[in-house]
């Protein structure tokens, strides 16, 4: 059972990993940066509630503003470019953000022994789930309530008139500027939005694995954070989900009989996936018939 | 209303847009005509700040609105639509309209209900704007999904959705048929009896001569006739840069 549980966190972790990389995807921007949001998101939490005693819902929220706010810092200059500029760019500020935590220690005594990150060593004993004795189904139920959170908070955004504003920029920035759009304004705060929901991720993260170190936020883990909303397609947020059972709960876990060779396997399976249904196995069709199958008709 | 002083933009060595000035005074239909590549396109885009200009000023109600970035221009009651229909393709009819609703009064709404609300909170004056366009049993149809004619018109309705008072037309008859051109100008100059002043920028002569007030025609990026449709058909200095000179 416990199998399950620990899977059921994982795909709870990814997908606000994935939505974060959603937010900002939807205004056109493909971010590398988003590991790097929740690395901050994941050190900052953890030292809030082991080295300063905090309970853990204020810890998450106060390390997702944290988030948020070192993602609008860099949302100002990174949104300059485009494309493939972007791209390096958020990719850089991913790989700095895991140099940082790399180099960076803070211990103090707790008891008789040292707490708190220790550079490449990693930042060990995040124990406060096991040490308010929280079982693994509690843990569960405690992340998914915050996945469904998010995915209620976003799915409203994109209904309302925020998600055709972010859509619209997506799209065309010239003619999204022409009809009184200020397109700085709209990509950072998708960045900041986005960073907001990938420190959450983090923060969960950092608390059910107990143990993080640097080598988790790397180039593997902004990869993921992209491939979840391209490959689930940008119409709704359910993509991202399905996107996420489909990597971690199909590829990764069931695939695992094949050893090392699953990696192969892994990516051959996502360009496949991409070639077979290029706007992401959930796209704007695949929607309107399942509206459709629930009696939507206007859709 | 709106002036431009002196404008010029150059591409490198290309004097795209050459000192250039003119006046659209308020409720007229000024026409921007010119053979291909005489910078019309460009005067717009100056006007609309999607480019830096290289010098000159424009001023729109008495304020200096040169350069400033393309979202305060549509702010100050200035809209556009483009030679090359850019719609929002993914988004609905509908959609289009809600995300350009950019006036000052819906600016001054409540946010929450401005930006959160759903699709009903914003419809203000778009049903009418889609009568206007004939698109009112189109709304939640994608607008890739549209017809060309149909696109240029849900095209004009989106800037009008943002209220200007100066609306910017980039060869808005670019690839229409006969019967589409008369309906356009049908449609122009029912915008002037709401009291709209239009720059209109256009290659198709039969709409041009017909709806405006005034024409300017460009040539080299440099204006070389200003007046009224009549006087600009006998011009020959028009003449000869449309059809070239006779022993050229």
């Amino acid at each position: 059972m416990d199998f399950y549980y620990g899977m059921a966190q994982l795909i709870g972790v990814h997908t606000l990993l994935g939505l974060s990389a959603y937010v900002v995807l939807l205004t056109g921007q493909v971010s590398m940066a988003q590991a790097g949001f929740f690395a901050i998101g994941a050190y900052l939490a953890g030292m809030l509630t082991v080295l300063a005693g905090w309970h853990i819902v204020p810890a998450m929220l106060l390390a997702a503003v944290a988030s948020a706010f070192v993602a609008t810092v860099v949302g100002f200059p990174a949104l300059r470019v485009k494309g493939l500029m972007l791209v390096v760019a958020t990719l850089a500020f991913g790989e700095a953000v895991r140099i940082f935590w790399f180099n960076f220690d803070y211990q103090i005594a707790k008891g008789n022994i040292q707490v708190g990150p220790l550079g490449g060593e990693g930042f060990k004993q995040i124990r406060y789930f096991p040490e308010n004795g929280w079982s693994t189904a509690d843990v569960a139920l405690f992340i998914w309530a915050w996945v469904i959170a998010a995915m209620l908070a976003l799915w409203w955004m994109d209904r309302s008139r925020v998600g055709s504003v972010l859509r619209a920029v997506g799209e065309d920035e010239l003619a999204a500027q022409s009809v009184g759009i200020n397109l700085t304004a709209v990509k950072v705060s998708a960045m900041g939005i986005g960073g907001f929901i990938a420190g959450l991720g983090g923060a969960i993260y950092a608390h059910y694995t107990t143990h993080i170190e640097h080598l988790n936020f790397g180039v593997v883990l902004a990869t993921f954070a992209i491939a979840y909303p391209i490959l689930g397609g940008l119409s709704s947020v359910i993509g991202v989900l399905i996107a996420v059972i489909f990597i971690q709960g199909f590829l990764v876990e069931a695939l695992r009989f094949m050893g090392d060779w699953r990696n192969l396997l892994f990516g051959a399976l996502i360009v496949l996936a991409m070639n077979v249904r290029p706007d992401g196995l959930f796209d704007a069709r695949a929607m309107r018939t399942l509206r459709r199958l629930f009696g939507r008709q206007d859709a | 209303m709106l002036e431009l002083r002196h404008l010029s933009k150059h591409f490198g060595g290309v004097r795209a847009v050459d000192d250039l000035s003119l006046t659209v005074n308020q409720g007229e239909i000024f026409g921007l005509i010119g053979p291909n590549g005489s910078g019309k396109s460009t005067t717009v885009n100056l006007i609309c700040g999607v480019f830096p200009t290289t010098s000159g000023a424009v001023v729109f109600e008495g304020r200096d609105i040169t350069d400033a970035p393309s979202h305060r221009v549509v702010a100050s009651g200035i809209s556009r639509t483009f030679q090359n229909i850019r719609l929002f393709g993914d988004l609905t009819v509908w959609q289009n309209l809600w995300v350009a609703q950019n006036s000052a009064e819906e600016r001054s709404q409540g946010w929450f209900g401005r930006w959160l609300g759903g699709e009903r909170s914003g419809r203000g004056d778009a049903d009418e704007l889609l009568k206007f366009a004939g698109l009112e049993h189109r709304s939640r149809e994608l607008a890739r999904n549209l017809a060309f004619g149909e696109q240029r018109r849900l095209e004009m309705a989106r800037a009008l959705a943002a209220r200007p008072k100066l609306l910017l037309l980039d060869e808005p008859a670019a690839g229409m048929n006969a019967e589409e051109v008369r309906q356009l100008a049908a449609r122009i100059r029912a915008l002037r009896k709401y009291g709209m002043t239009i720059l209109l920028v256009e290659h198709v002569m039969e709409l041009v001569m017909g709806v405006t007030d005034r024409i300017a025609v460009l040539n080299f990026g440099q204006k070389i006739a200003e007046g009224a449709p009549a006087e600009i058909r006998e011009d020959p200095a028009v003449r000869t840069a449309y059809l070239g000179t006779a022993d050229a």
